[in-house]
């Protein structure tokens, strides 16, 4: 480098480090103190509160945020627990309206074989009577059918029938 | 660092001049530009110092303008970076470091938009000189140590007087403590600007053996590669840089310990 041709050569000239050359250093350090005050200022008054509060407020809106979702799943919680039990209650309301049905049912149906019962009893004792009464005339006809071909048994056996001979050994024989 | 016909000149990105000064482009880079600079002179260092405020700005103020629950990217991005120094600081510090959070907030950001906005090329990175590094370590180091005398009175001494150690080793160590909180604010400080310089200079000494045709897509080659392992450089120095102040600042708020 030419180094020859200058007087005043910079002090780092010798030693090959800029650094070391020291007229410059109070200008290095006027203008780094302006720098750093000017930044510690921009970051103590504007940006760092400013991202503190914004930080700040992300935690709380993201705390928020958990306390309404486990708030929901509760409420979630309850309306399955409230559709739960409303369910049971319809099962059970069912359960019973199906028996009082089955109850009401047992009952008409009874009542409907009673009244069957009677009306079967009723129409056995008619259908008794009738045949108690066809009996009596049946027997009443045999008697005469009897008496009548007995009369003509002895007559054809020439004889003459005695006609109260005849009845009494016809009933005798009837009831034999 | 002349050597054959070509000339590689891996310091000149260093140098401070003044901005609204026409040089020639090449060396030599000793002109009316780079001498006599006084300390309101705007400078490469005052452009490039002035860039990192407005990315600054623009990440943390316009970005989070919306002061949206849902972010936008850009909101998301400082909202990462304010999460991560502020759980630092809480952590390292302790809770009651928490009210110097912007003060570390400012170092972090600072540091990490230099080392970040040096890596473009052409651009000027003010955290490889020791000037500024050297200025942001004493901060640090004045900040913490008016901190804990007036927070501890003289009290603060007593992390010097190691308690847990014998009684006859602890004037010696009272005095290897010492050394080592004054030596604090001088590895705070070479740490960083080593790293960004060293990290620079290889690079340009990589871009100019890209010249020569013959190792060419070698150089270039390791310029990605460097390139690439000084953003994480970048990164990682800012960091280290800010966690270091954390544990300083653990001192002067924090309980007694060693």
């Amino acid at each position: 480098m030419a180094t020859e041709a200058h007087d005043a050569a910079p002090a780092w000239h010798a030693t090959g480090m800029p650094q070391l050359d020291i007229t410059t250093w109070a200008n290095q350090i006027f203008w780094l103190a302006v720098a750093l005050v000017v930044i510690f200022l921009v970051l103590w008054r504007v940006a760092l509160p400013r991202i503190g509060a914004v930080l700040a407020e992300r935690r709380g809106t993201i705390t928020n945020d958990l306390a309404a979702a486990e708030e929901l799943k509760q409420k979630a919680v309850a309306a399955e627990k409230a559709y739960n039990d409303a369910l049971a209650a319809a099962r059970a309301e069912a359960g019973r309206i199906v028996a009082k049905a089955k109850a009401d049912i047992q009952g008409d149906l009874n009542a409907a074989i009673a009244k069957a019962d009677a009306e079967i009893a009723a129409k056995t004792a008619e259908s008794e009577k009738a045949l108690a009464e066809i009996r009596a005339g049946a027997e009443q006809a045999v008697s005469a059918v009897a008496l009548e071909t007995a009369d003509a048994v002895v007559t054809a056996l020439g004889g003459q029938a005695d006609p109260a001979a005849v009845k009494a050994a016809v009933a005798a024989a009837l009831k034999g | 660092m002349a050597e054959g016909g070509f000339a590689i000149h891996p310091m000149d990105q260093f140098v401070v001049k003044r901005w609204f000064c026409h040089d020639e482009p090449a060396t030599p880079l000793i002109n009316e530009c780079t001498q006599n600079i006084h300390w309101y002179d705007i400078t490469n260092v005052t452009v490039w110092l002035a860039v990192a405020v407005l990315a600054i700005t623009l990440l943390m103020v316009v970005g989070s303008r919306g002061r949206a629950v849902i972010p936008t990217r850009l909101q998301s991005v400082g909202e990462v970076i304010y999460g991560f120094i502020h759980k630092m600081v809480e952590d390292v510090a302790g809770h009651d470091g928490v009210k110097y959070f912007p003060f570390v907030m400012t170092l972090f950001l600072f540091i990490l938009f230099s080392n970040l906005l040096g890596l473009l090329p052409k651009s000027f990175t003010t955290t490889s000189h020791v000037a500024v590094t050297v200025t942001l370590a004493l901060i640090v180091f004045l900040f913490v140590t008016l901190l804990g005398l007036a927070r501890k009175g003289i009290g603060f001494l007593g992390m010097f007087w190691v308690s847990s150690a014998p009684l006859a080793l602890r004037p010696v160590l009272a005095i290897i403590e010492v050394i080592s909180y004054f030596v604090r604010p001088v590895s705070h400080s070479i740490r960083l600007a080593g790293n960004l310089m060293a990290g620079h200079a290889v690079m340009k000494v990589f871009a100019g053996f890209a010249s020569m045709a013959a190792i060419s897509p070698v150089a270039i080659g390791a310029v990605s590669a460097i390139y690439g392992l000084e953003l994480l450089v970048a990164v990682v120095q800012a960091y280290v840089f800010t966690i270091l102040t954390c544990v300083y600042l653990k001192d002067a708020v924090g309980d007694a310990h060693h």
